[in-house]
């Protein structure tokens, strides 16, 4: 089994922001767009190295991404962040018309993505963005486990000029524990963890908690193969259909509701394909609430504890 | 504007109606009553003041047309065959399964002289907005148009836009306000007042222009005035007739999404000879 070590607690979003920040060096056709909470969603960065190149949109979520589309019109390679509920809710007209229906490349941040978001409570969690998202045609969504993968998601969403970007992003400090050598390539997920008995495919801050519970059950004579859906789309299609022909059970676990999100789309692609049973663990049809992180994480099922029961229980 | 000058665009304008009325027919829906209220504006545009070529439709130093009401594409598309990017015929594959000439503009489809696929309302501006930011990076001094229905404006974007097209002093951005008075459940004063509408652009930081948007030399003032002005974005609200050049239809708010049968066309047809 691969060990993966925790080099750093960082937040996502800090990752994003630097991939901003990289981009903007990459290529002088970067630009970027500030919502009010430019520090809070990573963007300060770029907007102190490029102030020529920075464009403040105030609170005005529709403009922005709209303005976006003016940018990448134009020849611009515009990114736009705030938190998700905004982005991919709020200015959803916006994105489906002017972006997506359009193909013009722009990035996305998506931030305080998940029930981790914390205090704020549940206007600022985002749970129903990868459901939005996905369902756009010419959308790409990537949902990066840790920091380091944050800021490669930019550098590949730079790359992928065949429409827009959605990048999903957390607020709280997480483990970073990935690489910048291991490759992130948009549509190709990543296993973390070879395993035979089980798979769990998980996203954003849950790929950690699934590889802490592959290590917990290997003790326990279990092989749980985990893998890192950091696209959800385009999806690694091959990756979950062999998972399902090899293990034969899969977990999914996201901080996101279970309609519509990572969940409903492995279920479904499964049943189209090879169906196998499918344990979907995320946010079941329910808003979220304040609390910290920890609390939260604990009270919605959302750790390393609950995805070894859900297993044990499983394999039993 | 001398008289040769006048006689040609009225020309003009009255064979973009003539075809804007032939391809509706032949769609059996669509919107008639804006599209020939906007049939001057176009004609104006395309054929006077803006800066492109219909064989070279990426040309870099062209000035970009965003048509924000997507509803009114009849003269878009009507005005963009005129212009010579496309042949007249194909207007007769309006709305039809296939064509290049989708019920709301659709850039995928491949019709040369869209820039933007459009059709929900209260985008324009703001892309208006990108496109110009985007211009003035590139020390790119040609102008953005955007093309808003009054009934638009009842979309609160479009109002973070205009604080937007200000804020960043985006002179190069002209807006142009088809007000007709209509929308499709009434009268906008009915259905949504937006007055006084002079003084909401004005105090969004707009320099504003009022013209009868039926009247070639009222929209050749407007125009000069518009592209010359350099200090901040420019919306000139056109005055317009809903149906303009049909007395039957004129001003009838029925008439923004219904189209007329072949009977009809023909008589329509005649109505416009004589305009």
């Amino acid at each position: 089994m691969k060990q993966w070590i925790q080099h750093s607690e960082r937040p996502t979003r800090a990752g994003f922001g630097e991939g901003v920040l990289e981009a903007g060096i990459l290529n002088n056709e970067v630009v970027a767009l500030g919502g009010d909470i430019t520090s809070s969603v990573g963007l300060d960065l770029f907007a102190k190295a490029f102030p020529d190149r920075f464009f403040s949109l105030g609170i005005a979520e529709q403009n922005a991404i709209a303005v976006a589309a003016g940018l990448a019109l134009g020849g611009k390679i515009p990114v736009f962040s705030t938190y998700g509920v905004f982005a991919a809710i709020r200015a959803a007209d916006q994105i489906r018309v002017s972006l997506c229906y359009n193909r013009l490349h722009a990035i996305i941040g998506g931030a305080h993505a998940g029930i981790s978001v914390g205090p704020d409570g549940a206007t600022h969690q985002a749970l129903e963005d990868i459901a939005i998202m996905t369902s756009f045609p010419n959308m790409c969504v990537l949902s990066p486990c840790d920091a380091t993968q944050a800021r490669l998601a930019v550098l590949a969403a730079l790359g992928y000029t065949a429409g827009p970007v959605y990048i999903r992003f957390g607020r709280e400090a997480v483990a970073d524990f990935t690489t910048p050598e291991l490759p992130f390539e948009i549509g190709k997920a990543q296993v973390m963890n070879y395993g035979a008995d089980i798979t769990v495919i998980a996203t954003g801050h849950m790929v950690w908690e699934a590889i802490q519970s592959a290590v917990t059950l290997r003790n326990q004579g279990l092989s749980v193969r985990v893998i890192n859906m950091h696209s959800l789309k385009p999806l690694d299609e091959d990756i979950i259909i062999k998972a399902a022909k090899e293990t034969r059970r899969i977990v999914t676990i996201e901080e996101h509701q279970m309609i519509g999100g990572l969940g409903s789309l492995v279920a479904s692609l499964t049943a189209r394909n090879f169906p196998v049973p499918v344990f979907s663990m995320g946010i079941n049809d329910h808003f979220g609430e304040s609390g910290q992180a920890a609390e939260l994480l604990l009270k919605y099922g959302l750790t390393a504890d609950h995805i070894t029961r859900k297993i044990l229980s499983i394999c039993k | 504007m001398d008289d040769q000058n006048l006689k040609e665009l009225q020309n003009m304008s009255r064979s973009i109606r003539q075809w804007i009325i032939r391809s509706l027919a032949e769609a059996g829906s669509g919107h008639t009553g804006g599209s020939l209220g906007l049939s001057d504006v176009f004609t104006y545009l395309y054929f006077k003041v803006m800066k492109h070529r219909p064989n070279q439709p990426d040309w870099e130093g062209r000035d970009h047309l965003i048509l924000s009401i997507g509803h009114v594409a009849p003269v878009f598309y009507s005005t963009l065959a005129h212009a010579g990017y496309f042949h007249l015929d194909e207007l007769l594959t309006l709305r039809k399964l296939g064509s290049r000439l989708q019920g709301h503009p659709g850039k995928d489809h491949g019709l040369p002289g869209i820039e933007l696929s459009s059709g929900s309302l209260g985008q324009g501006l703001s892309v208006g907005v990108g496109l110009a930011i985007s211009k003035r990076i590139n020390n790119n001094d040609t102008c953005v148009f955007v093309v808003m229905g009054d009934g638009e404006l009842q979309e609160g974007s479009v109002w973070e836009a205009a604080m937007s097209a200000s804020h960043h002093k985006l002179n190069r951005l002209i807006a142009i306000v088809d007000r007709n008075g209509l929308q499709i459940d009434g009268k906008t004063s009915d259905v949504m007042e937006i007055e006084p509408l002079k003084q909401k652009w004005e105090s969004f930081g707009w320099k504003v222009l009022e013209c009868d948007g039926n009247n070639f030399a009222d929209l050749e003032t407007a125009f000069d005035k518009a592209i010359s002005n350099v200090v901040g974005p420019v919306v000139i609200i056109a005055r317009t007739i809903m149906g303009k050049g049909i007395p039957s239809i004129e001003n009838d708010y029925r008439w923004h999404g219904k189209v007329p049968s072949r009977e009809q066309a023909i008589e329509f047809q005649k109505d416009l000879e004589d305009l």
